[in-house]
């Protein structure tokens, strides 16, 4: 349950932001997660709804948007959007790579407050 | 984004148990994320109706940005730093007892262990030779960039070429921590299944080294050496892959090899 400190650690940074722009309330966050980022997003979901109690971003909507998971080819030269999980066989040749170009992306993206 | 410095969980403790640096080492400055919040806070205040602030922060960018500042100090010192993870029972403590025990005689090496209790694997790798620091976490179920920056300092490091991090036993966790390793190191036994990496593709994903340990019990317990490797290559094509037996010695003289590509040329 690593999730719990990840979501810690976005809502520390919204917080601060918060207190930057002097924001009384947040309504929407949004974040950024890579399909092989190794992170659930029911279980960031759960630990939202904790760390944000008793804080300006109680009750906000979170947002949870996916980013495919793309690779390269050494052999054609060409990036691909990897279709089979944590398998990355290029569509093309058929060969594995294990030249990941995006995925991983654990990011807050948005925060959108009054 | 933030200005508070990086604090590790509450029950997280060093303990130093042999090779203590003779006095306290480098202090960690606030994060450089300081300097950015710095510049937002100066910009004016808006109006009080709905804002939206567009940014790409990562999540763990407390742990990140610690990271980098650990991977550049070992970069500094000349320092091959190695994250050792696997599922709890894989062998990485008793690779590290035999690796200290030979290779550590010709390199200095160093180890940073994590638990979440008892220093029991910091007293099995206690060797005049090499420094050694547990690291219990109190809970928490991986190591993060702070832990290691504090364990670190806690060691006296002079000639040491390479530090160990072992990481607590987990095999889901630790991918999201990056610790400032040069080497990811993941460990699969032959006691656990040859579809592993397929169950828990992350780590291996993210993994530079794989060690296939225990091979010298694979026949007894029937785990198919051949299909452990092809789902190792499937899932971590990326990855190097050494079988090896800490007891019957195979493969361990690549594992040194391995490590010796790691020094910088004499």
């Amino acid at each position: 349950m690593h999730e719990v400190g990840i979501m810690e650690s976005a809502i520390d940074a919204v917080l601060h932001q918060a207190r930057v722009h002097q924001a009384q309330r947040v309504h929407r966050i949004v974040l950024r997660i890579g399909t092989l980022a190794g992170v659930e997003p029911d279980a960031l979901r759960f630990a939202f709804d904790v760390v944000t109690h008793g804080t300006v971003a109680a009750g906000a909507e979170l947002a949870i948007e996916s980013v495919p998971a793309r690779a390269r080819c050494a052999a054609c030269a060409a990036d691909f959007t990897i279709t089979t999980g944590f398998i990355a066989t290029c569509p093309r040749c058929g060969q594995l790579s294990g030249d990941l170009r995006s995925g991983r992306e654990l990011e807050l993206a948005r925060i959108e407050m009054s | 984004m933030n200005t508070e410095p990086a604090t590790p969980a509450e029950d997280f403790q060093i303990h130093p148990l042999s090779g203590a640096a003779a006095r306290p080492g480098r202090q960690l400055s606030a994060p450089l994320s300081a300097e950015l919040a710095a510049t937002l806070a100066a910009a004016p205040a808006g109006a009080a109706s709905v804002r939206a602030v567009d940014l790409r922060v990562p999540l763990l960018e407390k742990n990140d940005i610690l990271a980098e500042r650990n991977r550049g100090y070992f970069l500094g010192r000349g320092l091959a730093a190695l994250n050792l993870v696997s599922s709890p029972g894989a062998g990485k403590t008793t690779l590290l007892e035999r690796t200290l025990d030979e290779f550590g005689r010709q390199t200095r090496c160093a180890v940073v262990v994590g638990d979440l209790e008892t220093d029991n694997d910091g007293m099995r790798l206690h060797r005049p030779h090499a420094p050694v620091a547990q690291i219990t976490t109190g809970g928490t179920c991986h190591l993060d960039a702070s832990m290691i920056a504090r364990g670190v300092e806690s060691l006296d490091l002079e000639g040491v070429k390479v530090l160990f991090i072992e990481n607590v036993g987990n095999l889901v966790c630790p991918a999201s921590f990056d610790l400032g390793e040069r080497v990811r190191v993941v460990l699969l036994s032959t006691t656990e299944g040859e579809d592993k990496p397929l169950k828990y593709p992350p780590i291996f994903k993210s993994a530079d080294l794989v060690l296939l340990t225990k091979v010298d019990v694979a026949d007894a317990l029937g785990f198919r050496r051949d299909l452990a490797v092809a789902n190792i290559q499937r899932i971590a094509p990326q990855a190097r892959l050494i079988q090896l037996s800490t007891r019957s010695g195979e493969g361990i003289a690549e594992w040194y090899d391995f490590l010796r590509g790691l020094l910088p040329p004499r």
